[in-house]
């Protein structure tokens, strides 16, 4: 039997669909209800409760905890403010993407680092001869999303924390009911949303917290489809769906840079970090590949379902395979998540493309299976994300 | 007197097809002006807070013909429209039980088999066939209609194609649309199912909008309209805008004014200017007069020829058909404010049964006898309702742990014995209220506020032609291309540079968008 986050008890009783999947060792719902909508919606139009806790999460001390951290991540942590949470990726020495996660700065010389893999001994290995303690507190620490435009609101009323100062990737110690959490202004929604971190000890009794002041709010417990739905919709990274970590690639060609991920904003190139050579050179040259949003067009789409005599049929649950995108003849990428978005009314992917084809408005076609069949749909090439409310910074 | 602003085009009636007409012209280049009588946009499609803190769908209150190449071509999502699903339909019995359509397969028919194992198999291949009509009649929704008298070449080929496109299905489909052609909604669907509750919630579909019962021959073709929204897969059943269905306008008017399209509220326009038998602008209510190069109207076909425009420039049979045009307002909307949900007996407490549709139509005799009121002159003293709690949907309708509650309520007669005043409406509203009592009983003690919409209401605050919702019956002999005229329904008039754009044109009512950017691309034409 898997392991039950420490929400287990909660969780476990509202999931009704009985669909768990498997994140990081433990068990987590695809969905609480027998479809996943209105676990979508909520996070668009109300507020989404959403059990994060899987992720891994590592506790960094020490005098030497800027110097260390600026060395692992690709970005630069000694700009990192207090209270400020950083997202980034980390590298080996080759420039190519080990993880992704957040970082929060707790402290003058503390850290929270988050990340979907297992991260300690990349982390131990780095601190060699570092003034600083590394601790894993995964399985101590019990993690909540809470997120849509009503998130806000809730944790205004549940905590002691003052929300409406609180700015886009900036973190808060507050207390819900008598609880002490984190509160962090990010998620994994690209929505106006929050993460709050506590004791897993405490954990039945913060979820409760949440639940009753939000009835008011439309809190609804959400599972994975609707936040993949959302998170593809934000343009975000998928680990292992989208990228493949570099430590766990078994062949060069499965390895990504920061640049070919699009996330080279993240990469601060003169401050001395592993992997800075290899993306200095790459940089230099220009990457190979990027990551863009591909927007299908609904008149080639309908045109290739009609042939059969069917209208389209969209993928309403985010699929996560490999599909192939075409120039021409020649293929030129291949999408990796994608799905009919609810909230724009588009059928959107994510793709690596070639960077000749990368090019915002350039028309590529995606292949799509119909009846048995490989048919391709004519697309167009987007900056992500996809979808950007307003709410989500201010 | 404004500035010499010389328009291509100005539409009368800010509605929701008065704006997506605008925001197509403007797309090609066209200077445009929306004049809107009342404060705010979006007609019959409008979120009004009439309360403070509670905010209503005053009247249409569901979303679910809205033409996706329209939400594609204005972009609407960027401009703010956000459409949540409603996900089941609930029917509560006088018996204490129920019967809910969920969302899930299984669960939908696991309760129709709790009434009837039969109907629970049949409500499958109901499904299915009306999937498939369904998808042949989509076609319609998207074009002009032809002219089927006209020897004109592309009348005939449009025609052509639509004969091969029905003559095409197979038998089975083909004779199931003869009989939705034909039959009553209520004869239909006994043809198929046997539970009163859910035959008396699908007959509704059939006779919204029109003085029609369940038991009129010819309703039963609306109930197709239900099946169309599912097929785009944009929408899943009905949807609700966020916001209300004020934020579909609203969200309309963003892009046409990201176009250039001007608009102007608190602006009503008295009469259409026409000279050498050409309309060349309008002239407001205070006197203003503004030109342009054509003139659309928004508002109904009654309200546009019998009122704005000056009968010597209309052929006399032109009129003759107008005045026939059949426009019986038969419907009412009451809109609550509520301190606490309606807790209903046959299954209390909060559940997801509050989330979607609630309708009042327990029965087909139930239906017939609520017509029956209506044809003698009286509201129906025990009507039906189709009601959403839309702040269980969008928490933002309401102050927090408070709701809104949206009541369309038929049938309700224009022509009441003895007319409508202040005395009728708040009775009209007590049967309402008393009817729904029966099911929720503390509903009485829960409202904060109630807000009755009349038939009369509709005409006078709303500028609908005898309150009715969609600017003309929706009745198989007003519809295509006899919408709403014969000759008339390619959006063009008799007077030259006066179109027409509203729900009174085919495909017709509903918040669809389709009457005003079929309007559109045929002004284009002619241009
Ligand atoms: C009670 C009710 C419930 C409904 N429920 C639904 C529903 O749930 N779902 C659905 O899809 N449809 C529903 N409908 C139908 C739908 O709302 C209408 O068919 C649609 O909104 C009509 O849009 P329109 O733009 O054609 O006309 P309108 O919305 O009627 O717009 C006409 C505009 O013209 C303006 N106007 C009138 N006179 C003048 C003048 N002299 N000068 C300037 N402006 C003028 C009016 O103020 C109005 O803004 C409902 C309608 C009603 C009334």
């Amino acid at each position: 039997m898997l392991r039950g986050t420490p929400f287990h008890e909660r969780t476990a009783p509202l999931c009704q669909a009985q669909n768990w999947r498997r994140w990081a060792g433990y068990l987590a719902a695809s969905s609480y209800e027998l479809t996943h909508d209105r676990e979508y919606y909520a996070i668009r139009s109300a507020a989404a409760l959403i059990d994060v806790s899987p992720l891994y999460k590592y506790v960094i001390r020490g005098s030497d905890a800027v110097r260390f951290l600026n060395r692992v991540l690709t970005r630069d942590v000694a700009g990192c403010d207090m209270h400020q949470v950083m997202y980034g990726p980390w590298c080996n020495e080759a420039g190519k993407v080990i993880d992704d996660g957040t970082l929060q700065r707790l402290g003058e010389e503390s850290f929270r680092l988050t990340s979907a893999e297992p991260n300690l001994r990349w982390l131990c290995d780095n601190a060699f001869g570092l003034r600083v303690t590394i601790e894993d507190d995964s399985d101590t620490t019990a993690a909540l999303a809470l997120q849509g435009p009503t998130s806000r609101e809730i944790l205004n009323n549940v905590s002691d924390a003052d929300l409406d100062s609180l700015k886009y990737f900036r973190l808060a110690f507050a207390r819900a009911g008598n609880i002490p959490v984190t509160i962090t202004r990010t998620g994994y929604t690209g929505d106006l949303g929050y993460e709050i971190w506590a004791d897993a000890q405490q954990a039945i009794r913060l979820w409760d917290i949440l639940m009753d002041g939000g009835r008011s709010y439309g809190i609804t417990p959400s599972g994975i489809y609707a936040l993949d739905v959302a998170r593809v919709e934000a343009g975000l990274l998928l680990i292992g769906v989208d990228y493949i970590p570099a430590n766990r690639a078994l062949i060069e060609a499965r390895k990504s840079s920061p640049f070919e991920l699009g996330l080279g904003w993240a990469v601060r190139l003169e401050k001395g970090f592993v992997g800075q050579e290899a993306l200095l050179e790459e940089w230099q040259r220009g990457p190979a590949w990027q990551f863009k949003g591909l927007e299908l067009d609904w008149n080639s789409l309908e045109k290739v379902y009609a042939e059969f005599g069917l209208p389209p049929e969209l993928p309403m649950i985010a699929w996560r395979t490999s599909v192939p995108v075409y120039a021409g003849a020649a293929q030129v990428g291949y999408a990796t998540s994608g799905c009919w978005s609810p909230t724009l009314k588009k059928y959107i992917a994510l793709a690596h493309l070639r960077s000749a084809h990368a090019e915002r408005g350039t028309s590529v076609e995606m292949e799509v299976t119909v009846e048995h069949r490989r048919k391709k749909a004519a697309a167009r090439v987007v900056d992500l994300p996809f979808f950007d409310p307003e709410r989500k910074r201010s | 007197m404004a500035a010499e602003k010389r328009y291509d085009a100005v539409i009368i009636g800010g509605g929701h097809n008065g704006l997506v007409t605008a925001a197509y012209l403007a797309r090609a280049g066209k200077r445009v002006l929306v004049l809107e009588r009342r404060h705010l946009v979006g007609g019959s499609a409008v979120t009004e807070e009439i309360v403070p803190g509670f905010k209503f769908s005053a009247l249409s209150y569901v979303v679910s013909l809205l033409r996706p190449e329209i939400i594609r071509d204005l972009e609407l999502p960027r401009h703010g429209l956000e459409l949540l699903p409603l996900e089941s339909t609930m029917t509560p019995m006088p018996n204490g039980d129920y019967l809910v359509r969920w969302a899930d397969h299984d669960l939908t028919r696991r309760e129709l088999y709790r009434h009837s194992p039969r109907d629970a198999e049949a409500y499958d291949d109901f499904g299915k066939l009306m999937f498939h009509l369904a998808f042949a009649m989509k076609s319609i929704l998207g074009i002009v209609p032809p002219n089927p008298t006209s020897l004109n070449p592309k009348d005939l080929l449009s025609l052509l194609k639509l004969g091969k496109h029905y003559l095409g299905l197979p038998a089975e489909q083909f004779y199931a649309l003869c009989k939705l052609m034909t039959m009553s909604a209520a004869d239909f669907l006994d043809e198929w199912f046997e539970t009163e509750p859910l035959k008396a919630t699908m007959s509704a579909s059939g006779v919204i909008g029109t003085f029609l019962g369940v038991r009129s021959p010819g309703t039963a073709y609306v109930l197709l309209h239900h099946y169309m929204g599912e097929i785009d897969g944009v929408f899943r059943a009905w949807g609700f805008a966020r916001g209300g269905t004020g934020a579909v306008s609203e969200s309309i008017a963003a892009a046409a004014r990201e176009f250039g399209v001007e608009v102007r509220t608190e602006a009503t326009v008295a009469q259409v200017l026409a000279k050498n038998n050409r309309a060349v602008g309008v002239a407001l209510d205070d006197g203003e007069e503004i030109h342009a190069r054509v003139v659309v109207s928004g508002v109904d076909p009654k309200l546009t020829f019998l009122k704005m425009v000056d009968p010597q420039h209309l052929p006399t049979d032109f009129l003759h058909a107008i005045r026939r045009f059949k426009i019986r307002g038969s419907s009412g909307k009451v809109n609550l404010a509520l301190g606490e949900l309606p807790n209903f007996t046959c299954l209390p407490g909060v559940g997801p049964h509050l989330r979607g549709a609630i309708s009042i139509s327990p029965s087909l005799e139930y239906m017939e006898r609520a017509y029956d009121d209506a044809k003698y002159g009286n509201f129906s003293r025990r009507p039906y309702m189709d009601i959403i709690i839309p702040s269980m949907i969008d928490p933002g309708m309401a102050p927090p742990g408070k709701h809104v509650m949206s009541i369309f309520v038929q049938w309700a007669p224009f022509e009441l014995n003895g007319g409508w005043n202040d005395e009728q409406r708040e009775a009209f509203g007590n049967a309402v209220v008393d009817t729904l009592a029966e099911f929720a009983p503390n509903l009485k003690n829960a409202i904060i506020h109630r807000h009755v919409v009349t038939p009369w209401d509709m005409q006078e605050e709303y500028g609908l032609t005898q309150g009715n919702i969609f600017h003309g019956e929706l009745s198989l002999h007003q519809l295509f291309f006899m919408r709403p005229v014969h000759r008339w329904a390619d959006y063009r008039t008799p007077l030259k540079h006066l179109y027409q754009c509203g729900s009174g044109t085919h495909p017709g009512g509903g918040i669809t968008g389709a009457s005003g950017r079929l309007a559109a691309l045929n002004i284009l034409k002619d241009w």
